[in-house]
């Protein structure tokens, strides 16, 4: 680690510092029902999801307001995902799918404020969203076609000798998903806040060293470039994430492909 | 480096250099907790709230856009049909009218007609009366050349001398005038 | 005390080949996104409606640079 080897005033890289968990309230080991800064950005989040979906769409206008407009965005968006996906029989897990979609956007969008705390960055919160879903979906699949549901992983086009093979390679894909799914997001939104942090440690150069002329402001451009790319990347998670669950309801509802 | 992580979550430096705040086991279920409280928020904020509300807005947008299409095509529908209308009733105040002309000339000719058969009528009278009094001036004009020339034969007679009777004279003024 | 050296030493040596994996991960998203954008200029009026194909591909190629990442991490911090 560099921040060791740098004297007192030295640079300081602590890139994984913004991730800890602490009580809101004073010190103290955490326990299941401790306030702590989780607590204090998804409670934002929810704050956020209320402004626009509750509050922007009061008026009910034909003509919207703004704040309605992102609110039917958001929920044409989400609407037509899960219907062009999963078909008619799709539409009535919507609220489900929406309420992923909708924390996951929020608490992204949250974590780029600076200094704050993003859940979805911790494994065990998308660990949780994303074994939610798998379990949720297997659930369905065979509460909707029982013992037909493993066909999916039969495949009936393949040659005979085939099969067994395709058939275990599906399986062990198939108990991937939630692994993936979870970890593609935690991953994602962890790496991207790390390396603005990271950045971040080499703009005070300037203050340390000669270097420090060009080190910062190339770092401060970086920091500035990574933002952006942060932002697309908060918007493209939450859509991967939500399209990923589509598709696997649609394999839960159609199992076999079609 | 693998320094125990469980104790340690509120300092944040010792934690730091533990490892990856992620992997700290101690933190797992104060962060599942409230996740859970907050999907099931924003579930039925969701779910009890705004969807149906928004749903309701575009479900009701839908249907202004398609009730005001369909005012808009009946209301094309009416104007078509007004031109229509009023196409026929402009034919019909023109053929109408041809034929109130068309009357109005008839009965025009008739009188013209009537009058100018009357006129001719007068006409040919007067004429008549015309070719009466003419042929009276005529004959009137006659006995005056007799009564002057037998008048002027008997002047002439006695002027030369000679002597004759009134009606010798006549009778030869007569059928001089025959002759 | 060496051998514990050692294996600090070993640890950012397999971070760091770890780290490898991103980059060749980018290398598919990379192939990927090319090869949407080939089609699309070919067949502009089918883009729009396998945009979401584009992403779900782009997903699975990402994450497992993503897990090439994580391993990093796991070796940088937590092993």
């Amino acid at each position: 680690m560099a921040g060791e080897a740098q004297s007192e005033g030295g640079l300081v890289f602590h890139p994984l510092d913004q991730f800890m968990v602490k009580p809101l309230f004073g010190e103290g080991p955490v326990q299941w029902y401790t306030i702590t800064n989780v607590t204090l950005w998804m409670a934002l989040g929810v704050l956020a999801v209320t402004a626009i979906f509750v509050f922007g769409s009061r008026g009910r206008a034909l003509i919207p307001s703004r704040a309605q407009s992102v609110a039917e965005l958001g929920y044409g968006f989400v609407h037509d995902m899960i219907e062009e996906v999963t078909g008619h029989d799709g539409v009535k897990y919507f609220p489900y799918v929406m309420t992923l979609f909708v924390f996951i956007l929020a608490s992204n969008m949250l974590g780029l404020i600076p200094g704050s705390f993003t859940p979805t960055s911790h494994i065990a919160v998308t660990a949780v969203l994303g074994f939610g879903v798998f379990i949720a979906i297997t659930l369905l699949g065979l509460i909707n076609h029982g013992l037909g549901f493993l066909g999916m992983f039969w495949m009936k086009d393949a040659p005979l000798f085939l099969r067994p093979i395709i058939a275990v390679i599906e399986i062990v894909s198939y108990f991937v998903r939630p692994v993936s799914h979870s970890i593609r997001l935690a991953g994602n939104v962890m790496a991207g806040h790390a390396v603005l942090k990271v950045f971040a440690a080499f703009a005070p150069l300037v203050l340390i060293s000669g270097f420090g002329i060009i080190v910062t402001p190339l770092s401060i451009l970086a920091i500035t470039a990574i933002y952006a790319l942060e932002v697309l990347v908060a918007i493209i998670q939450a859509y991967v994430f939500t399209i990923l669950t589509c598709v696997y309801l649609k394999d839960a509802l159609h199992p076999g492909g079609h | 480096m693998s320094t125990t992580t469980t104790e340690v979550a509120g300092a944040a430096h010792d934690a730091a250099k533990a490892g990856m705040p992620q992997l700290d086991i101690a933190t797992f279920p104060n962060q599942i907790f409230w996740l859970l409280v907050t999907l099931v928020t924003i579930y039925l904020i969701l779910s009890r709230v705004a969807l149906p509300r928004i749903g309701g807005t575009l479900a009701n947008r839908k249907g202004t856009i398609t009730a005001d299409l369909a005012a808009a095509e009946e209301l094309k529908q009416k104007a078509v049909a007004a031109e229509a209308a009023y196409n026929e009733a402009l034919t019909n105040a023109r053929s109408e009218a041809a034929k109130i002309i068309a009357a109005a000339k008839a009965d025009i000719q008739a009188d013209l007609n009537k009058a100018i058969a009357s006129a001719d009528a007068e006409i040919a009278a007067k004429a008549a009366e015309s070719a009466g009094r003419i042929d009276e001036i005529r004959a009137g004009a006659m006995a005056a050349v007799e009564t002057v020339a037998k008048d002027t034969a008997a002047e002439l007679v006695g002027a030369l001398g000679g002597t004759a009777d009134a009606s010798a004279i006549s009778a030869a003024v007569t059928a001089r005038l025959k002759g | 005390m060496e051998l514990e050296a050692a294996a600090a030493l070993g640890k950012f040596f397999g971070a760091g080949l770890a780290a490898i994996g991103s980059g060749i991960a980018a290398v598919g998203v990379g192939n990927i996104a090319a090869n949407f954008l080939a089609g699309a200029l070919r067949n502009p009026s089918a883009a729009g409606s396998q945009t979401a194909t584009l992403f779900i591909g782009l997903a699975f190629a990402e994450a497992l640079g993503i897990f090439a990442f994580l391993v990093a991490l796991l070796l940088m911090f937590a092993a």
